[in-house]
């Protein structure tokens, strides 16, 4: 197989085992995504900075160090990451002009994890600017397009990443997910994607959107290479007080356990009013998938899913309203043209480094945390926040996984709903509240709705990763949605 | 009218740690601008804060010290303002669960009178960087070395009724944290720093005046001068039909006035929240009571002691008591020389007078512990007067040497010999008969004069009491 | 609920946001309507209920009083705006 043919479809699996055979070099297969993102980024926009020269010097040690017997799994695999994780002597903009300029002084603990498991870095990827956002658009670096179809969003913010995956252009990729962006592309992309337990992967180097909420993971073809990927990503950090530290188990070792006895709940709130018809279908289908493997089904009830929405949209823009303060022009980044003064620095640099959304969630943060406003939002918020978590305990009580539908919608069109923020918002709704309860959530595809795909979502009980990617995976091994690509390039 | 001072004191005890609270870069005092910033100090996009154990030991050893409840579920939060000192546009600080609740100081008055005063609360925050306002290309400098260095705020109660008390009260904090070792207490480098809310009130009235906040006040002189400065000035607002007004007011040293800070005049909302970064700081029963051990006896303790054990009055205790290294230096002449009153009297007054003329800390005294005691002994078994003892330790002062040989190079030894001294009173009485006689016809005070005559003759060395015995018997 | 003009520039001030004149009616709309999609949690009773701050609910680690970092401060100022002799450069701050 030449490494062109084998682009479209080749999983992080496959491609660990031809580099083991000698099929091919690292360097010879970091030549063919580089390639491939060279005549296709132009349509799609996937990547912010792309690092080629990183990326060849890294394959050659890579192939160094496989020819030296200390090859891992990982070893020569090309990845894009987020440029959401700083990535030392790369610039790591987080999609916003403010940072157009920042060239990272050090390395995040995922991106460098994944760098000494061998790793080759093709570049970075496109977000919503900070992550704020479901569509991808407001970066500054311009909209990324979906592979599935150019006239539409690819998700967010994690778009890129998902783009470049479904592409081909990379075989996976890094993600953050603070309220679905990892989980939500995927399924816009017809990707497999991996939202950790809060503290199970690193945020240190990771720049923080709602810290109590953002956590990477992996975006890849198959829940085997998430589970691959997701190996070297996890693990305790010195650096990251929440950080949890627990062992990071072998998530491929469950991979083919039979789901005999698995007992899966349907939360009825997923399947009510605003859930596309044509969606509602292809996630039952899916279920039935997972019953004839042995699972059981039954209705459950999240009674406060709907108010996951208010919670979510206080708690992250008040976090990341202070986390935001930082870039004030004083140490790194964007400053303004000769300021007058020092208010005058201030308030010009950060109106002209950020971007529109990202100044309406700061502003929205500023004011739910501000005097006499407290109470009624951002506590108010976070109590909401326990009773979410509580549901999801006491449904953890009766079954053992929970799925749904990761989007009530599939992708829309560029632009459809970029003037109306909380018609985005909605968008989100059976996200959200995992991640306000810390909870690790999967986003599987299941199907395609007009053509677009769509994401069946998994959520499990705290460090539950490796039952989610068990069920994905014996879910992928009876279905071949996975396996579809699309028509782009 | 009469008029009540009402006051409570902020202070600001940097924590000696390595290093900061949040971050492993160094905290040494004097570095080169900005190379003891880390990426976290430096608010660098994505770097995260670790709680630094020592910090936290260091706030929980304060809180024992002053018999406070201690937070076993402490927590962290954020205090939003943009500042170019403060890297990451919030300061990272304790609101609603600090790691010292309620506690009391005892301090003592000048007269000896003794008042308890309450400490609401000390919480554990980050210290600034520094704004350097010398002219940098029209711009001001930033150095952020200091940013993360732990900050412990004592916050008093309103307890405190004058600028004298204030200095008490702050100088019985910084009894204790230079005591038990949270702190250098370095007022000159910023170790300590105080930040004072005044207001005025008609004597008699239950219900407090408008306050200002004094900020900048970081020497005990200061405290004083700020805090009479500003009652002065309240009193005199209201005298004349004006009314104080709630603010900021820093104190400037050189013209000795405090002025109201225009500058922070926007109103300021912090947008406290709880620090996402960081979690719950819990503690149990176990760490506080291994803290509680490593506790060293402490001022009250101590002045306690020696009051009962030495016998010194409760002010001398007091005095002594307040540095460890004065108690240090005190007790170890006070065991040597087995007179823990005349040895208090030469550490606080002829050993005090040279270190405040010099002002040379206690640790470099010129003048040893056990040298000042060897002194002492000299006093005590009659080797030398006195008043010879205090040319004696002037030349201790100026290096001379140890006591015994200073009196032998000198030749002050005291003459107790009453051979010696006989021979030289009858010397006195031959070659003086007028004085005799008059002496003997009843004019006693010419006792004197032969005194002084006996003393003359020996060069001072005549012991006095040997002198006296035999004038008298042969007269 | 609905913000009016003067709360919106108020917001943009504590946050450090220029807002020109013009743009002033967009935030007020678009803030507003925020507002009223998140104001659905107020009718919901949450008395007594521990707000949650961190979804785990774990406790903080401490971390041992050992220098780890050395001095960095031209690689960190290699990024920044406007330095001079070791220091960040800002507009003249007046006390």
């Amino acid at each position: 197989m030449s490494t062109d043919t084998l682009m479209n479809n080749s999983t992080l699996k496959q491609l660990s085992e031809g580099l083991a055979r000698g099929e091919y070099s690292s360097v010879e297969l970091t030549e063919a995504y580089l390639k491939r993102i060279d005549s296709t980024d132009g349509d799609l926009n996937a990547f912010i900075t792309v690092t080629a020269d990183q990326a060849r010097t890294q394959a050659a040690a890579a192939d160094e160090r496989r020819a030296s017997g200390q090859a891992g799994p990982l070893t020569g695999v090309p990845i894009a990451h987020k440029d959401i994780f700083c990535t030392q002597g790369v610039r790591t903009s987080c999609g916003s002009k403010i940072l157009d300029n920042f060239t990272a002084p050090y390395e995040s603990t995922v991106t460098h994890k994944l760098q000494d498991a061998g790793m080759v870095m093709l570049g970075k990827t496109n977000l919503d600017e900070f992550a704020m956002g479901s569509s991808t658009e407001s970066s500054f670096y311009g909209p990324t397009r979906n592979p599935w179809n150019t006239e539409v969003i690819p998700g967010g913010s994690s778009g890129g990443s998902a783009a470049a995956v479904a592409s081909g252009q990379a075989p996976v990729a890094t993600g953050t997910d603070t309220g679905g962006s990892i989980r939500q592309p995927a399924a816009l992309c017809n990707l497999t994607g991996l939202k950790p337990t809060y503290g199970r992967v690193s945020r240190w180097g990771m720049i923080a959107y709602g810290s109590s909420l953002d956590q990477g993971g992996p975006i890849a073809r198959t829940a085997e290479d998430a589970a691959l990927l997701l190996n070297s990503m996890a693990g305790f950090d010195h650096k990251d007080s929440t950080s949890k530290d627990i062992a990071v188990p072998d998530y491929t070792a469950d991979l083919d356990k039979p789901l005999d006895g698995l007992r899966i709940g349907l939360p009825k709130e997923y399947f009510g009013e605003g859930l596309n018809s044509d969606i509602a279908a292809r996630v039952q289908a899916g279920v039935q998938e997972l019953e004839k493997l042995g699972a059981t089904v039954k209705e459950i009830s999240l009674p406060r899913t709907r108010l996951s929405i208010p919670a979510y949209y206080i708690i992250a823009p008040a976090e990341a309203s202070t986390n935001l303060s930082r870039f004030d022009g004083v140490r790194f980044g964007y400053r303004c043209e000769n300021p007058t003064d020092l208010l005058d620095m201030y308030t010009r640099t950060r109106a002209e480094g950020f971007g529109e959304e990202v100044k309406r969630r700061i502003m929205v943060g500023t004011y739910a945390l501000s005097a006499g406003y407290y109470d009624a939002y951002y506590n108010k918020a976070q109590q909401l926040r326990r009773l979410i978590k509580d549901d999801f305990q006491n449904a953890f009580a009766e079954v053992d996984v929970i799925a749904g539908p990761t989007t009530p919608s599939p992708a829309w069109k560029l632009g459809a709903k970029s003037n109306d923020p909380v018609a985005m918002y909605l968008e989100d709704i059976y996200t959200l509240s995992v991640n306000l309860a810390g909870l690790p959530g999967m986003s599987v595809p299941c199907g395609q709705v007009d053509g677009l795909p769509v994401g069946l979502q998994l959520i499990g009980n705290y460090f539950a990763e490796a039952q989610l990617l068990n069920v994905a995976h014996q879910y992928q091994q009876v279905t071949d949605w996975h396996q579809q690509t699309p028509a782009f390039g | 009218m009469e008029w009540e001072t009402v006051i409570g004191l902020e202070v600001h005890v940097q924590l000696s740690t390595n290093t900061k609270i949040f971050s492993g870069a160094s905290t040494r005092f004097g570095a080169a601008p900005n190379t003891q910033a880390c990426g976290i100090d430096l608010g660098m996009p994505g770097t995260l804060p670790v709680f630094n154990e020592n910090a936290l030991r260091k706030a929980v050893s304060f809180g024992l010290a002053i018999d406070a409840e201690i937070g076993r579920h402490s927590a962290f939060d954020r205090k939003n303002y943009f500042y170019p000192d403060l890297p990451k546009g919030y300061q990272i600080t304790q609101m609603d669960h600090p790691i010292v609740g309620k506690g009391q100081v005892e301090i003592m008055m000048d007269d000896g009178t003794t008042k308890t005063v309450g400490v609401t609360r000390a919480h554990l925050e980050e210290d600034a960087g520094k704004s350097l306002h010398e002219d940098f290309h029209g711009m001001t400098g930033i150095d952020l070395n200091r940013a993360g260095t732990p900050l412990l705020e004592i916050v008093s109660e309103p307890d405190i009724r004058s600028a004298k008390e204030a200095v008490a009260y702050l100088k019985k904090i910084h009894s204790i944290v230079t005591y038990i070792g949270v702190s250098d207490g370095n007022m000159a480098e910023g170790s300590m720093r105080c930040d004072a809310n005044v207001s005025v009130r008609p004597k008699g009235q239950q219900e407090y005046g408008m306050r200002c906040e004094i900020k900048n006040v970081n020497s005990f002189r200061f405290v004083e001068k700020a805090i009479n400065h500003e009652v002065e000035r309240q009193i005199a607002l209201i005298e004349d039909g004006g009314t104080v007004v709630q603010e900021t007011r820093l104190y400037d040293s050189e013209l000795d006035e405090t002025r109201s800070m225009r500058s922070k005049e926007v109103a300021n909302d912090y947008r406290y929240f709880p620090e996402p970064d960081l979690l719950p700081v819990e503690i149990d029963e176990s760490y506080i009571e291994q803290v509680r051990s490593e506790l060293p006896e402490l001022p009250d303790a101590k002045r306690e002691r020696f009051h009962s054990e030495y016998g010194l009055s409760e002010y001398d205790a007091a005095v002594l008591s307040s540095s460890q290294d004065m108690a240090h230096f005190f007790e170890v002449v006070a065991r040597q020389t087995g007179e823990p009153k005349l040895s208090a009297n030469w550490v606080m007054v002829e050993l005090a007078a040279v270190l405040n003329k010099t002002n040379t800390p206690i640790t470099e005294s010129p003048v040893s512990a056990t040298n000042l005691a060897q002194l002492i002994e000299r006093i005590t078994d009659n080797t030398i007067s006195s008043k010879m003892a205090k040319t004696v330790f002037e030349a201790m002062v100026e290096g001379q040497g140890d006591p015994d040989s200073i009196i032998e190079a000198k030749g002050l030894k005291q003459v107790s010999d009453t051979g010696a001294i006989e021979a030289m009173i009858d010397d006195i009485i031959a070659s003086n008969p007028d004085q005799v006689e008059q002496y003997r016809g009843g004019k006693d005070k010419l006792f004197g004069f032969f005194v002084g005559q006996v003393m003359k003759a020996s060069k001072g060395q005549a012991n006095p009491g040997v002198v006296n015995d035999m004038l008298k018997k042969k007269l | 609920m609905s913000l009016d003009r003067s709360e919106v520039e108020n917001i943009a001030m504590l946050a450090r946001l220029k807002i020109e004149e013009q743009d002033v009616p967009h935030y007020v709309d678009a803030l507003s309507s925020i507002l009223d999609l998140v104001d659905e949690m107020q009718a919901i009773d949450t008395q007594g209920v521990t707000p949650l701050a961190n979804p785990l609910d774990s406790v903080q680690r401490l971390r041992a009083d050992e220098v780890t970092e050395d001095n960095q401060r031209e690689h960190f100022q290699s990024i920044a705006p406007a330095t001079d002799a070791g220091l960040y450069l800002v507009p003249k701050v007046i006390e």
